[in-house]
Formats: C-alpha cells, structure tokens, sequence
C-alpha cells in the first residue's frame, strides 16, 4: 500500500518535473512595434535587423515575432500594441524608438500584465515614478550618454560650453544630463525647433558666444544638417555630442564634416569583447552594412528576452521577471546588468569619428563615466 | 559685435527667404493658373535633392547635380501632372487636397524603395566652401552667399518671363480667364503642364541647394511645404511678387525671432526659462505674422481683391 502510494507520488512528481522542463524550454510570442517608414525609419530598421539577427542565430523556431510599423506616431503605436495584446496575444512587447512613443504605449502594456523591453527610448518619467516591474530599459536612460557627454568634457578641460537641443522633452532631458556633469561655465544655452533643418541663426551665435566648446543634441535628420552647416561656417570650435548624431546610419551623409568629433555612446563596432566581435561580423555578413548602436542595442534586447525564456517560462511571471533581471547574456558592450529601477548600470564611452577606407565610422578612446546608472533610480518604489 | 552679428542674421533671413520664394513661386503660380491646391510641391523639392545627390556621387560634379534637380523634379512634375493632376482642376479643393496627399505617400514611399532609408550624402562643391570676409570684419558662408545669389536670379528670371514672353502672357491671361484664353487658341492643357513643371523644377533647385548644407532625406519637403503655404497666404496666393516679399519677411521674421526673442527675454527673467520661452515663441513668429498680415489684409499683401 505504502508503496503503491510512493510510486504514485513519483510518477506524479516526475509528470510535474517533464512539465517543469517543458516550461523551461518554453517559446514566446513578442510584438515589435517600430518605424520603419519616414524619416527615422533607419533606427528601427536597425533595431529590427539586430534583433532578429539574434532570434536567428539562437536558432529557436518557438519565439514567434510580430512585427508592425507605427510611422512614428504615437496614436498609430497605441492601436499596434492593443491589436497586439488582444488579438495576437502576445507575451512580451518591444521595439519603440522614441520617447513620446513610449510614454503612449509602456504604462498601459505593463498595466496589462505584459512584459515590455526597450530596445531604445528611455524616457525619465519611465526611470523613476513611473517604473513598473515589467518594464525593462535595455538602452540606457534618456539622459546617460548627455551626462557622459558632459563628464567628457569637463575632464577634456573646456570652460565655457555652448549647448543647445530641440525644444522637447528628451532636448530638455539632454541640457539637464549634460549641466550635470559639466563643471565649466556656460557661454549659451539655445533650444531649437523640433525637426528644424537651418542652423545658420544658432551658429551665428556660438561664433559670438566665446565659447571653447560646443554641445549639441540634434538625432536624425537634424543633426545632420547642423555639421554640414558648421563645418561651412569655419567657426571651427571642437564639439561634442551624444552618439545619435553619429551613428553608423547617418555618418555617410554628414561625411567629412564630422571627422575628429567626440561623441559618447555605450556601445562601439570596435569594444573589445567576443560578444561584439561575432555580433559586428555576423551583422556585415546578413545585412551588408555595418551596424549601428540601434542594431546593438536591438541585438541585446533579443539575447535578453531568450536568456529569460531559457530559464523561465513567460507564463510565470515572476519566474521570467527574476530572470530578466539577472540579465544572464553575452552583451554585446561587455558587462551588463541592470538597475534597482530595470535600467542598465553601464559604462559610457567616449568614442571619435575616423575614415576607414571609404567608410566613415566611429573608434573608442576612452571611458567617461563607468558603471553609470541614472539619477532616477532613487524615485523608483517597484 | 553685436552689430556684425545682427547683419550676419540679416543675411541668414535674405537666404532663408530666397530659397523659401523658390518653393512658393510654383506652389503660387500653380494655383493662380490651375486654381490647384498642390501638396506635391513638397515632394518634388524631395525628388530634386535626391536626383542632386545620385547624380552629384556619380559624376562628382555640383553643377551637374543642379541640372539633374531641375530636369528630375520637372520630369516626375510633369509626368504627375498628366497622370494624375490634371484631373482634379475641375474638382473641389478637398478632393484636390486628398490626390495629392496620397501622392506624397507614394512619391516618398518610392523614394524609399528606390535610394533606402538613410540619408543620402550630398555636400557643398569644395569651391563653394569654406567663409569669405565681407567688409566691417562679418565672416560669411560663400555658399549661402552664393545660394542668395543663385535664388535671385532665378526670381529675376522669373519675373522677366512672366513679364516678357509669350508663355508670360499667357500664364498671366491664365489667371484671369481660362476659358477666355482656350477660347483664343491657347493650348490650355499644354500651358497647365508646362506651368507645373516650371514650379517642380524650382522646387527642385531648392531641394538640391538646401539638400546640400542639411539632408537629404525621406520626408525632407514636408516641414518647407508648410512654410511655403505660409508664404503664398501672407503674398496674396496666385501673385508671384507677393511670393517674394512674403518669403523674405517670413525669412526674416524668423530668423531675427530665433535671434532676438531669447534675448529680449533675458533682459527680465532668467536665463533658461528665458531660452525656453524664447524660442517657443520663436517658433510661433511665422505665424502670428500671418495672422497680422490676415487680419488687415485678408487676401495677403499683394492679392487680388
């Protein structure tokens, strides 16, 4: 009888174990919603092209990903990851560019229940009151590489910094991280219009400021136009910058106008670790180009999410939490691990834009701030 | 100093304001003659800086690239024209305002497929680089100098064509009377697409000149789209010399505003709300000129009453 009774128990308890395991090898289905048409489609394509380089090398066929387009409107993104959740049923949201995006999309995801990780925008509101347990920053946050960008050039030695951004929240986010860390004095502070494309007025004013330095946060399009236009006025005044406006997509067009600049990134095509290596290889075999810090950071949200799959099933969610926060992967910056409030602790390089051949591209000369977590963690009650 | 930096955003606003007047002297002409609501004008602006840059990373030549920006948009203008545009003269504004629209989606998804996602590269001509020094110590862009110059012979050509010669004639009696002028003989149908092409290969130049000190890019001709609006509203729409006189003010207005609005507000607030609110209103300028310029002429400043 005893006996009868233990076997039973054991059978039952090894049909839970083959469960257990079923789980642990469990797939997931995850929405991307993205842009990938106008004029910043180049970041999520990139993002896009990272991430499901990952999802093919990690060869599994049960992560099933959805990806949608949401033209860099928030309204259109909101009705992506609602048709997502309901209909699609996913388990697990990512892809979104921009912060104005993700403020509309993150809160009511995570409210839902659903997992969201960020493979790019990292707004504050998200870093600090804001957080949520199923939110997941693996970028940085808004202001990180402003306020390397700022602790570079103190350490540089410059005195009188000209520093100007669009008038929205992340161009204010980008001033605020850049004071912070920047111990000089400030010979202007210029907002510009969000997406305007002539700088000549704002230039005209930095070669009247006095200024030994210039500090500028123009993503896209308008970062773009700014070079040129500064390198044509001959003001001649070193600058320095978040990598957005130096990224692999864009540096083509600024073309020699950016050689020499300083910029501040977490991640470079030339970090010497095996992670990088193989990604910045595999990504110039599949795609013919090489990748962008978008591609990276798109790379590194899909080693993520299969990490946590690896050891959790998606349906527990407290299980996939758990793992999603041990951030158990090969990133492609080297170590990587995330924060009390779910963004990354990392270390922000400064890199330099250099001729390779005929390609202009991006190299690491230094570190400006290491083990770098952001100020809004302390806000954070999770 | 002060001085020097004034004149300096002076002749920012004249460069900004010429190259605005070659986007709004089709978008005017265009619905002066054809009474057509043309959201396209955008578009080929776009089609001209992208033909500026294929052609300019072919050959290396600048000049070429220019003529390449002309002749593109003129193409892709005149074959939209006939394909499409020319339907919609005899329709309501609203269905005039949808075709075109969806044009612009069309014009910039092919754009896409055709030259990819990232900007493309298309630079000044190293003959055009680099400053020169004006008189009274003012260190100046030679290109924007030139784009000045280039802009105001195409205005002055313009004007003498229109004043000048047959086809001036005719696009003048266009306006007034377009049944009257078919009545006379003129091949209507031929003056609306030689009109619309004229206005494309303008459009175009100034993609191609602008595409080359900023980028050039899906999208690009949108935000110059509404400016160009802007102007024709506060010119008097279908009148060329007011497309000119309201690109140099709208030029001007906004240039000196992004300039000197900060600073007026510095002088009794402090410095970072005065930056922010600054600029917001800077922004705004354009605008609250067209709403002046509105409320005591309600036609622009040269339109017919």
């Amino acid at each position: 009888m005893t006996m009868k009774l233990k076997m039973k128990t054991l059978a039952v308890a090894a049909s839970l174990a083959m469960a257990a395991s079923g789980a642990l090898a469990g797939g997931a289905k995850v929405g991307m919603i993205t842009t990938l048409s106008g004029g910043g489609a180049g970041l999520g394509i990139d993002v896009r092209d990272g991430f499901m380089l990952a999802i093919e090398q990690s060869g599994r066929s049960d992560i099933e990903v959805v990806i949608e387009d949401d033209q860099r409107k928030p309204d259109v993104a909101v009705q992506l990851a609602d048709k997502m959740i309901q209909s699609d049923k996913v388990d697990v949201l990512t892809g979104i560019i921009w912060s104005n995006l993700a403020m509309a999309v993150v809160p009511s995801v995570t409210a839902q229940g659903k997992f969201y990780l960020s493979p790019n925008a990292g707004p504050s509101a998200l870093a600090g009151k804001g957080c949520s347990p199923n939110y997941f920053n693996v970028a940085w946050q808004n202001d990180n590489l402003h306020e390397g960008a700022g602790a570079y050039a103190t350490s540089a030695g410059y005195k009188k910094a000209f520093i100007l951004a669009p008038n929205y929240p992340a161009g204010q986010d980008a001033l605020t991280g850049f004071k912070r860390f920047f111990k000089g004095e400030l010979a202007g502070e210029l907002y510009t219009k969000l997406g305007q494309t002539d700088y000549a007025a704002e230039i005209a004013q930095i070669r009247a400021s006095g200024a030994d330095v210039v500090f500028f946060f123009l993503p896209g399009g308008m970062g773009i136009s700014f070079l040129k236009q500064y390198a044509d006025s001959g003001v001649g005044l070193p600058v320095v910058g978040p990598a957005f406006s130096f990224d692999q997509g864009i540096l083509q067009a600024v073309g020699a106008a950016a050689l020499g600049v300083k910029n501040t990134s977490q991640w470079s095509k030339d970090l010497d670790n095996e992670a990088n290596k193989a990604f910045v290889e595999s990504f110039k075999a599949k795609y013919g180009r090489l990748p962008s810090l978008y591609a990276s950071q798109g790379f590194d949200t899909a080693l993520l999410l299969i990490s946590a799959l690896n050891k959790a099933d998606v349906a527990d969610h407290d299980g996939f939490r758990k793992a999603l926060e041990a951030a158990d992967f090969a990133s492609t910056r080297g170590a990587f691990k995330f924060g009390p409030n779910h963004h990354p602790i990392q270390n922000i390089y400064v890199r330099e834009v250099i001729k390779e051949g005929d390609v202009f591209t991006n190299k690491i000369i230094g570190t400006a701030l290491e083990n770098h977590a952001d100020v809004y963690a302390a806000e954070c009650k999770m | 100093m002060s001085v020097i930096l004034l004149v300096e955003q002076t002749l920012n606003g004249l460069q900004f304001g010429v190259m605005l007047f070659l986007m709004a002297a089709g978008l005017t002409l265009v619905f002066g003659v054809m009474g057509l609501i043309n959201l396209t004008h955008g578009s080929l602006y776009m089609v001209g800086a992208f033909a500026a840059a294929a052609v300019a990373a072919r050959t290396g030549s600048f000049l070429l690239a220019l003529v390449a920006s002309i002749a593109g948009a003129a193409a892709v203008g005149t074959i939209i024209e006939m394909a499409v545009i020319r339907r919609l003269y005899s329709r309501d504004h609203l269905d005039q305002v949808l075709a075109t629209f969806a044009l612009i989606l069309i014009l910039s998804e092919g754009t896409r497929w055709l030259f990819g996602s990232y900007p493309l590269f298309l630079d000044t001509p190293p003959w055009l680089s680099g400053t020169l020094m004006l008189p009274f110590g003012i260190e100046y862009s030679i290109y924007r100098l030139s784009m000045i110059g280039a802009g105001l012979c195409a205005a002055a050509g313009l004007f003498w064509m229109i004043a000048r010669t047959r086809i001036g004639i005719q696009i003048r009696a266009g306006e007034n009377d377009r049944e009257m002028i078919g009545a006379l003989g003129v091949n209507i149908s031929r003056l609306n697409t030689l009109v619309f092409a004229i206005g494309a290969g303008l459009a175009g130049l100034a993609g191609a000149l602008i595409g080359a000190i900023q980028s050039v890019q899906v999208g690009m001709g949108e935000p110059v789209l509404i400016l160009a609006f802007v102007v024709i509203v506060i010119g008097g729409i279908g009148s060329i010399r007011g497309a000119f006189v309201g690109a140099i003010l709208v030029g001007l207005t906004d240039t000196l505003g992004r300039f000197a609005l900060p600073h007026l507000f510095a002088l009794f607030m402090d410095a970072s709300s005065a930056t922010s609110i600054g600029s917001s209103l800077a922004s705004m300028s354009i605008y609250l000129l067209m709403a002046g310029v509105l409320l005591l002429r309600p036609r622009g400043l040269f339109g017919a009453t």
